[in-house]
């Protein structure tokens, strides 16, 4: 727990910096507004519509993919720090394809997971 | 330690701070960025029990994945800021607050056994402790397998269920 | 305990100096290597006085002139998010730094002094928590700079980062197999037998897919060509950061930069032994010197990757990540698990 301290401890140095440095242009007294620096830039044109569209559902179709992915990347970090561990150790010899077994299951339900989000075509165009 | 102690509250008060900030925001983004502070707040209170693993992953799970997808679907969706909030029932406002109150008390009953004097957790105990990276490897794989099978059929059939409602319009 | 904190005060600081220094540094070297790949020299006037320097303080230059710029906030743009965004993006690039270990341990002043700032348990996750974190800044700054080209810029970007998150979190287990451990400093004394040269993409030869497959998800990860349409200067206008300027624009480029520099030295880390070497028990300040020039090796190898492939277009990006790099990172992991499995 003492040793969790330095992250808060650079959150507070780097939080600092950075609003030194936010500090540092707002006040370089360099500023003179016109109306065509102040609009959204275009390319040179007059903007069209409003930048609050509403976008793509590919984009959570996405996040979601990752989300659940990700739950299993979680799971999979105790598994293979403890691996090698339980795999090589004589405690647990009686163990070892089962601590194998149990995770390859769980994989190969996730690749399913995976084979059907390919054929159903979420992983396509926009992606 | 008193070091500990200060930590802990300091963490606490913002976390309830956030969360109230949830409540009170009018833009829905901003209230999505609380609940990160939320969670930033209760990945550092797991740290204060020695549940390193588990801060952690709170942190890659929940603050980076979920809210992402909070995120997302908040953009995604184009909610205007300033939209007047339509209460449709005006009595139902009377209801909720003694519910809540019942349900404070319903809270303070179940955790009175609770002695909130020590932490249970030493550092010298620490390889038996919950929530290190070793104590979960090897009690989800032992102990708690089934729980663990079950999980990845549940995230499949969130995977299936997500996929098959979000494509249904657009198809 | 004051003592400790003093002492981390200390790294802490020293470190950020550094690293700040090495942002800049690192600048010059991509137009450096952008120049030399190209046939041309690169800057080589901007110098101290009378002499040249070799163009050494370009970097000085440019964040001078960058302080100087005028600092535009659109008029529509939702203020507070907009100043935030670059925060976000910038305070997670910089807290890496203190779990990975520089070298093993110095004595200055009658003082051992380990050479890493703090050591958690957890360290790797720490890293990829971090990297988590790090969306969070380009989808706030494409959201609040009401343009659309940011708008779109922001998502895509994010959704780059996520999906090839998923194959640096696999193949960051694929290396989690053979160390272990989580924690950084034990990794990297893991590997200092044979006179400090088992690293362990000698050990066990299995990890060089895992490290092509870590480096190619970090380059895209941190928005790097190959894999940089949406902030190209030539697509999206220049997507997420189109409206930002001066030192908010600052931080951006900052933060690509430390990204780079964080996954270079993760990869040093994991796959080529950190500060290992040959003669490093005897010399404890060859440690460093032997991690600076792995990284920056790395990160040379970044650079040249840069300038010599052309980009992918999204819809490429995206099926590469997924139907490419996530089963190949999930492959790897069934085969080096069997590999420890059967093999030892």
């Amino acid at each position: 727990m003492v040793k969790y301290v330095p992250v808060l401890l650079i959150l507070i140095i780097a939080t600092g910096m950075a609003a030194v440095i936010i500090i540092l242009s707002r006040f370089a007294k360099n500023r003179r507004p016109t109306r065509e620096k102040l609009m959204p830039y275009e390319c040179g044109v007059e903007p069209v519509g409003t930048a609050r569209e509403r976008q793509s559902v590919k984009f959570y179709l996405v996040a979601m993919a990752f989300l659940l992915f990700d739950i299993e990347a979680v799971f999979l970090v105790p598994w293979a720090v403890v691996f090698r561990g339980v795999v090589q150790s004589e405690a647990y010899r009686h163990l070892k394809y089962v601590f194998y077994g149990e995770m390859m299951v769980f994989m190969v339900v996730l690749f399913v997971g995976l084979v059907y989000v390919w054929r159903k075509g979420i992983l396509e165009w926009n992606r | 330690m008193w070091q500990e102690k200060v930590l802990f509250i300091v963490f606490a008060v913002i976390a309830i701070a956030s969360a109230l900030n949830i409540l009170l925001q009018r833009s829905p983004l901003y209230s999505a960025l609380s609940l990160i502070g939320t969670l930033l707040s209760l990945s550092a209170l797991y740290l204060t029990v020695h549940a390193q693993f588990i801060a952690a992953v709170q942190i890659v799970v929940y603050a980076g994945a979920i809210m992402v997808l909070f995120i997302f679907v908040i953009m995604l969706l184009n909610v205007p800021k300033d939209q007047p909030q339509i209460e449709k029932q005006k009595g139902l406002r009377y209801l909720a607050i003694p519910f809540a109150g019942l349900m404070i008390a319903e809270m303070f009953y179940v955790l009175r056994p609770i002695r909130l004097t020590t932490l249970p957790i030493q550092p010298g105990n620490a390889e038996q402790a919950v929530g290190t990276t070793w104590s979960i490897g090897t009690a989800l794989f032992t102990d708690y397998l089934l729980p663990f099978e079950v999980t990845s059929v549940l995230i499949l059939m969130a995977l299936v269920g997500a996929m098959v409602l979000a494509r249904r319009e657009g198809d | 305990m004051t003592n400790l904190l003093l002492e981390w005060v200390i790294k802490t600081i020293v470190i950020l100096l550094i690293l700040v220094t090495a942002v800049a540094y690192v600048t010059l070297m991509e137009r450096k290597v952008m120049a030399w790949i190209q046939m041309r020299v690169g800057p080589n006037r901007v110098g101290l006085g009378k002499f040249r320097l070799w163009g050494l303080m370009q970097p000085l230059a440019d964040g001078l002139k960058m302080i100087f710029k005028e600092d535009i906030i659109p008029l529509q743009a939702n203020q507070w998010l907009y100043v935030l965004a670059p925060a976000l993006s910038l305070i997670p690039a910089l807290m890496t730094f203190i779990v990975i270990p520089y070298g093993s341990q110095i004595t200055l002043f009658n003082h051992t002094i380990e050479l890493h700032v703090t050591r958690m348990n957890v360290g790797l996750l720490y890293v990829l928590a971090l990297t988590s974190v790090g969306v969070y800044g380009i989808v706030l700054a494409g959201w609040s700079s009401n343009n659309k080209y940011s708008l779109m810029g922001g998502l895509r970007s994010s959704a780059q980062m996520i999906s090839y998150e998923l194959a640096l979190g696999l193949s960051i287990v694929s290396v989690l197999l053979y160390t272990g451990t989580l924690d950084l400093v034990e990794i990297v004394d893991a590997q200092g037998g044979f006179h400090g040269l088992a690293w362990n993409i000698f050990h066990y030869p299995l990890l060089i897919l895992v490290f092509i497959i870590f480096y190619i998800a970090s380059l895209a990860e941190t928005n790097r060509t190959p894999f940089d349409l949406p902030e190209a200067d030539s697509e999206l206008v220049a997507g997420y950061h189109t409206e930002y300027s001066s030192m908010k624009f600052v931080m951006f480029q900052m933060a690509e930069y430390l990204n780079l520099i964080t996954a270079s030295s993760i990869a040093t880390t994991l796959f080529f032994g950190g500060w290992n070497g040959p003669f490093v028990g005897r010399l404890p300040y060859l440690g460093p010197v032997y991690f600076t020039v792995k990284v920056l090796a790395l990160i040379f190898m970044a650079m040249w990757i840069r300038y010599t492939v052309p980009r992918f277009r999204y819809d490429q990006l995206m099926r590469f990540g997924w139907k490419f790099l996530l089963p190949a990172s999930i492959v790897n992991i069934i085969i080096s698990s069997t590999a420890i499995l059967f093999m030892r």
